[in-house]
C-alpha cells in the first residue's frame, strides 16, 4: 500500500509535500522566543557556519523587534529565510542548542528565524542598500547561495555585478534541488525578489558559461570573477543497462520535481541507490508522489550511510524500506526498467566485499542514482591556472576565496566539494570581501 | 484532614480564601458562583453612592510570554444601586449562611457611614470592610487612599462606624504610604477589630508606544491606575509582616496581594495573615482556581503537621529580622554541579558583569568554574541558573562564630570613614578598569557575536 495518494493538483501535491517547518505565527514566536536563555557565547552561534548572532535575534523577537531580527539574520546570511526552512539544524544550531543537555526540546531557531525574516520579505521593508559606486565591476557566474550572496555582499561594497546563471531561475540548488517539504518555491523566488530589490545587482538568466571566449570576455569586461558553480549532474555509475528508461539520477529528478510538483510522474515501485542525504530525499519524495513501495538500497550497512539520521528517520516515516549491504550490477529491462541486479555485499576491515553468487534481482519500475554529483572539471579547465584538488574541488584561500588564477574567487560547493546552503552562503560573504580586499 | 477553617476577628468561614472586594464580587450571581466553586468568603465590591465608569479600565503587564504578571485598574466602586447590591447579599447569605460575606463600604460624611453599615448589617453581613484604599478616582474625592494616607481622619471614621457596627470591622489599608503601621495603629485606635492589606498601588502599568498615552487608553488619554497581581506579592508580604510584628497594632490581619496558588497565600499566613484575599488571579483564571488553592494548602499542612491555620500563622515572623541582627560570620560560596550544568554560561556572564567577577570558564569545557576565594556568596549566579538545584550556595563558615552589625557597631568595628580600612570590600579582587577594553575584552562580547569568523573545514592554497 502506497503511504501516498499519488498528487493530481497543486492542492494534493502541497499536502503531500506539507512543510516540515512551517512559518510560525506571532503567538508561536512569542512563546519560543521566550523560551530561549539567551546564553552567553551561546553555543548556537558557534554552531551555525554563517554565524547568526543567534540569542540576539530570539531577543529581538521577543521584545517586538521584527524587523532588528531580520537585521540581525541578514547581517550574517543573505539566505536567512532559506536557510531557516532548509538548513540540517538538528546538527547545527539546533543540536547545540543547551536545552539538548538537559532532555528538554531545543529552541526552534530555523523556525523563528525564518519567522522574522519572512514578514520582513513579505512586507519589502528595506534592510539594505548597495554601497557608494566604486567604480569597479565583478561577473558572478552562478546564481545559487553561493552566486547571489557574493553578488550581495559585493554591491553593499559599492561593486556593479552580474549574475550570469544557466538555469531560469535563482537559488540554484535552493529552487532546483532541496526536497519541497522544506521550502516552496515561492518561499525561495520571495527572497531572491527581495534581495536584488534591495542590492540591484544585474542578473542574466538563461546565460550558461561554457566556453573560453565567454570567460575571456568576462575576464576583460569585470576586475574580478567569483565562481558560484555548484557541482554538476549526477555522477554516472557505469553500470550495464543504466541508459533504460526510468533510470534517473537524483539530481535531475529532484529538479524536475521542483518545477513541475505534481506533473512528474513517478514509479510505482521504486529503487533509490545511495546512502546520503540525497538518496533520502529522493526516496521520500517518490513515496510522498505515490509510489507503492520505496527501497533505499545502500551498498554498506545502515550505520554506515553518510545521511543525517533524522533524514533517514524523515524516509521511514514515509515508508520508504531499507536494503543494506547490496552493490547494483545491473539495470535489468527492455527499454524500460524492469528491476536491479544487486550483489550482496560484507564488510570486511572497513572493505567493501561483494559475496560471491549471491546476485538476485530486485524488480521494480524505475531506478533513482542518488550517487553523488559531478564536478565541473571540464568547464574548470578552460580558466588558466585554476588548481583543483584530488576530489575536484576548486583550491581557493579559506579566507579570502581566492583561486590560483588571482582573478578568479569561488566559494560553495564548487569549493567545498558539496555542503549545505549555509555553508554557500557564509563563504560567499567572506569571499566578497576577499575580492574587495583584492581590488582595493 | 486538617482543618481550614477561620474565625477571623469573629467572622466564621469554612476557609482562609475570601475574594477580594473588586469585579469578581459584583454581584450576587458571581459570589454565589463562587462559594459554590469552593471560596470561603468573599467582601463584596466596595458599596457607597454608585459610581460611573470609563472603558477601557484595565491595563496589563506581561513578561515575555506571561501575561499579566501586573494588573493595573481605573475603575471606581460599584456602580450598582445600594439597594440591588444589599438584596443579592441578602439572598446569598440565605444560601450560603456558613460563608462569610463582608460589605466593603466606602462614603463621605459621618451619617452616610451610619446609614451603610446599618443597613448592610439588616441585609446579614457577616462583617464590613471600610475600603480607605483605592488610589485613583476616589480619593481625588476625599474618599479611598485620600482616608488612608491620613491616620487622624482615618481614626475618626473607624469611630463613626464603630458607633453603630454591631459586626466586626476590618480596615483595608492603602499601600501608597511610606509606613504602612502609622494608617494600621490608627484603626487600631478608632477601634476596629482587624486590618486587611494591601489595596492597590498607585501605577503607571506601561505607555503604548504609538499613542503616546499610558495604558489603559480612554480616548487617546490615560490616568494612574492602581497596580496589583502575582508582581506586587512582594510589597504586599513586606507590609503584612510590618503589620504583623508591630507590638502596638495586635490585629487579625487579612493578606492582599499577588496571591494566585497555595504557596502565596501559606508566605502571606506565614507573616502572619490569618485570612486572605484574592483579586486578579481569579479575574484571570476564574473561581476555578481556588481547588488548587485548597488541595496545595491542605497537602502542605498535612506535610508540615499543622492542624489548623492557627499553627501557622506568623511561623516565619521570628525570623525576619532587621538586617542589623543578621549574623556576618554566616558564609556561603556558589558551588557549581557538573552533572547538572547545561553550559549556557549565564552564571558566568551574570558574576562577571553583575557581580564580582568571581566565576571563570576553562579552555575545553563550557561548564564554568567558580573562583572560591572571589566569591562573595551573593547568589546571583544560582538565581539565574535555567537549571534547578545545579549552582547551590554551600556554606563554608564552620557555624561556631556569631556577629552582627549592631554588635560590631557597639564594639566600634564597622568603617567610618571614607577609605577606611574596615570597608567590607577592601581586601577584595577587582581587575583593572583598563583590562575591560584590553586582554579581558573578550568576556563581554564572545565569539562570533562580536565577529564573524568563516572558518571551516575545506581544501587551501597554503
Ligand atoms: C538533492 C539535494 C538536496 C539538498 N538539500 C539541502 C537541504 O535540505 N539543506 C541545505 O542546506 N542544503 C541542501 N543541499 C545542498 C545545497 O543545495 C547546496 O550546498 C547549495 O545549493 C550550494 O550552493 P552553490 O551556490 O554553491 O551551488 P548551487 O546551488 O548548485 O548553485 C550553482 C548555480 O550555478 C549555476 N551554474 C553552474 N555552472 C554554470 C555556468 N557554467 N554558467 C552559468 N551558471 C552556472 C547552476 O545552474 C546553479 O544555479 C541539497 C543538495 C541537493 C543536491
Ligand atoms: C478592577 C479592580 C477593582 C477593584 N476595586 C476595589 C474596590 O472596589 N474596593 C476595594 O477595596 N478594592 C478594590 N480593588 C483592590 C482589590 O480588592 C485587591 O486589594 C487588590 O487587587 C490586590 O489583590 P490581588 O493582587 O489579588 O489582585 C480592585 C482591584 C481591581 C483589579
Ligand atoms: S543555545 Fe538555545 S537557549 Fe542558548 S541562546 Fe542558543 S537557542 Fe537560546
Ligand atoms: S554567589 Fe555571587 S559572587 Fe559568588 S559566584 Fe555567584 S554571582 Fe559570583
Ligand atoms: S548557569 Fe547553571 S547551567 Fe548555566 S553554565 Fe552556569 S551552572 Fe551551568
Amino acid at each position: 500500500m502506497a503511504e501516498f495518494f499519488t498528487p493530481t493538483t497543486e492542492q494534493e501535491f502541497a499536502e503531500n509535500f506539507a512543510q516540515l517547518k512551517p512559518v510560525m505565527n506571532r503567538t508561536e514566536a512569542l512563546y519560543e522566543s521566550s523560551r530561549c536563555l539567551f546564553c552567553f557565547d551561546a553555543p548556537c552561534i558557534k554552531a551555525c557556519p554563517s554565524g547568526i548572532d543567534i540569542p540576539q535575534f530570539i531577543r529581538q523577537i521577543n521584545s517586538g523587534n521584527d524587523t532588528g531580527a531580520a537585521r540581525t539574520i541578514y547581517e550574517a546570511n543573505y539566505f536567512g529565510n532559506a536557510c531557516g526552512k532548509v538548513c540540517p539544524t538538528e546538527v547545527l544550531c539546533e543540536g547545540a542548542c543547551v536545552y539538548n543537555l538537559q532532555e528538554v526540546k531545543p529552541i526552534e531557531i530555523g523556525r523563528l528565524q525564518s519567522f522574522a525574516t519572512t514578514k520582513v520579505i513579505k512586507s519589502g521593508e528595506k534592510l539594505f542598500g548597495p554601497g557608494v559606486d566604486n567604480g569597479k565591476k565583478v561577473a558572478v557566474i552562478g546564481a545559487g547561495p553561493a552566486g547571489i550572496s557574493a553578488a550581495c555582499e559585493l554591491r553593499s561594497l559599492g561593486y556593479e555585478v552580474d549574475v550570469f546563471e544557466a538555469k531560469a531561475q535563482p537559488s540554484g540548488l535552493t529552487v532546483y534541488g532541496v526536497a519541497p517539504y522544506k521550502i516552496t518555491n515561492e518561499e525561495t523566488l520571495a527572497e531572491m525578489a527581495y534581495l536584488q530589490a534591495q542590492f540591484g545587482y544585474n542578473t542574466h538568466f538563461n546565460s550558461l558559461i561554457k566556453s573560453r571566449e565567454e570567460l575571456a570576455e568576462l575576464e576583460n569586461k569585470y576586475d574580478a570573477i567569483f565562481l558560484g558553480i555548484g557541482l554538476g549532474k549526477t555522477n554516472e555509475l557505469g553500470l550495464p543497462g543504466e541508459d533504460k528508461i526510468n533510470c534517473t539520477g537524483a539530481v535531475e529528478f529532484i529538479s524536475e520535481l521542483r518545477q513541475h510538483h505534481h506533473e512528474v510522474a513517478v514509479g510505482r515501485k521504486v529503487i533509490v541507490l545511495g546512502g546520503g542525504n540525497t538518496a533520502m530525499d529522493a526516496a521520500s519524495e517518490s513515496s510522498r508522489l505515490g509510489a507503492e513501495t520505496v527501497i533505499l538500497a545502500y551498498r554498506r550497512a545502515k550505520e554506515e550511510m553518510g545521511a543525517y539520521d533524522f533524514e533517514y528517520d524523515l524516509a521511514k516515516g514515509v515508508g520508504v524500506k531499507g536494503l543494506f549491504n547490496v552493490a547494483p550490477i545491473e539495470i535489468t529491462g527492455n527499454g524500460y526498467v524492469t528491476g536491479v541486479k544487486f550483489i550482496r555485499t560484507e564488510t570486511k576491515d572497513g572493505r567493501v566485499q561483494e559475496i560471491a553468487g549471491s546476485e538476485f534481482v530486485e524488480t521494480c519500475d524505475m531506478v533513482i542514482k542518488a550517487t553523488g554529483q559531478a564536478k565541473q572539471a571540464e568547464f574548470l579547465s578552460l580558466i588558466p591556472g585554476l588548481k583543483l584538488d584530488g576530489k575536484g574541488r576548486i583550491i581557493a584561500n579559506a579566507h579570502t576565496g581566492q583561486t590560483a588564477n588571482p582573478k578568479y574567487f569561488a566559494s560553495g560547493d564548487a569549493w567545498n566539494g558539496g555542503a549545505e546552503v549555509v555553508n554557500a552562503a557564509a563563504e560567499a560573504k567572506l569571499t566578497a570581501r576577499g575580492i574587495h580586499a583584492y581590488l582595493s | 484532614m486538617p482543618d481550614l477553617s477561620i474565625n477571623f476577628a469573629g467572622i466564621k468561614s469554612p476557609n482562609p480564601f475570601w475574594l477580594a472586594s473588586a469585579p469578581p464580587t459584583n454581584s450576587g450571581y458571581q459570589v454565589m458562583k463562587a462559594f459554590d466553586a469552593g471560596w470561603g468568603g468573599a467582601v463584596w465590591k466596595t458599596l457607597g453612592v454608585p459610581v460611573v465608569n470609563v472603558s477601557s479600565r484595565y491595563g496589563g503587564v506581561n513578561y515575555r510570554d506571561k501575561r499579566l504578571i501586573g494588573f493595573n485598574n481605573i475603575e471606581l466602586i460599584s456602580d450598582r444601586p445600594l439597594a440591588d447590591n444589599l438584596r443579592e447579599i441578602e439572598e446569598v447569605k440565605k444560601r450560603f449562611p456558613n460563608h462569610a460575606v463582608i460589605a466593603s463600604l466606602m462614603v463621605q460624611t459621618r451619617q452616610e457611614w451610619h446609614d451603610i453599615v446599618r443597613q448592610s448589617q439588616d441585609a446579614g453581613a457577616d462583617g464590613f470592610e471600610l475600603n480607605f484604599g483605592c488610589p485613583h478616582g476616589m480619593c481625588e474625592r476625599g474618599m479611598g487612599s485620600a482616608v488612608g494616607q491620613e491616620p487622624k481622619v482615618l481614626q475618626m471614621i473607624v469611630e463613626w462606624v464603630m458607633e453603630v457596627a454591631t459586626k466586626p470591622v476590618i480596615v483595608k489599608l492603602t499601600p501608597n504610604i511610606s509606613d504602612i503601621t502609622e494608617p494600621a495603629m490608627a484603626a487600631r485606635r478608632g477601634g476596629a477589630n482587624a486590618i486587611s492589606l494591601i489595596n492597590t498601588i498607585q501605577s503607571i502599568v506601561g505607555v503604548d508606544l504609538d499613542q503616546f498615552a499610558p495604558y489603559p487608553i480612554v480616548d487617546g488619554k490615560g490616568s494612574n491606575g492602581g497596580y496589583c497581581g502575582p508582581a506586587v506579592k512582594p510589597i504586599a508580604l513586606n507590609m503584612v509582616k510590618n503589620c504583623a510584628q508591630h507590638p502596638d497594632i495586635n490585629l487579625p490581619i487579612s493578606g492582599i496581594g499577588g496571591i494566585e496558588n497555595w504557596r502565596d497565600a501559606v508566605e502571606h499566613i506565614l507573616l502572619g495573615a490569618s485570612s486572605v484575599q484574592v483579586c486578579t488571579a481569579a479575574m484571570h483564571f476564574g473561581f476555578g482556581i481556588i481547588r488548587e488553592m485548597t488541595s496545595g494548602l491542605e497537602q502542605y499542612m498535612v506535610e508540615k503537621g499543622f492542624n489548623t491555620i492557627y499553627d501557622m500563622v506568623g511561623k516565619a515572623l521570628p525570623n525576619v529580622l532587621h538586617w542589623e541582627d543578621l549574623n556576618m560570620k554566616y558564609k556561603v560560596t556558589a558551588n557549581i554541579n557538573e552533572d547538572k550544568c547545561i553550559g549556557c554560561q549565564l552564571c558566568y556572564t551574570a558574576c562577571e558583569d553583575g557581580a564580582h567577577q568571581a566565576i571563570k570558564l576553562n579552555a575545553g569545557t563550557r561548564v564554568p568554574e567558580i573562583i572560591e576565594e572571589n566569591c562573595v556568596g551573593c547568589n546571583l549566579c544560582s538565581l539565574v541558573c535555567p537549571v534547578e538545584q545545579c549552582i547551590t550556595m554551600e556554606r563554608t563558615d564552620d557555624g561556631t562564630q556569631h556577629l552582627t552589625w549592631k554588635e560590631r557597631t557597639e564594639a566600634g568595628d564597622v568603617p567610618t570613614e571614607f577609605n577606611d580600612e574596615k570597608a567590607g570590600g577592601r581586601h577584595h579582587w577587582v581587575p583593572e578598569p583598563s583590562a575591560a577594553l584590553g586582554k579581558e575584552r573578550h568576556k563581554t562580547l564572545p565569539g562570533k557575536a562580536r565577529v564573524i569568523n568563516g572558518e571551516t573545514e575545506v581544501p587551501t592554497e597554503a
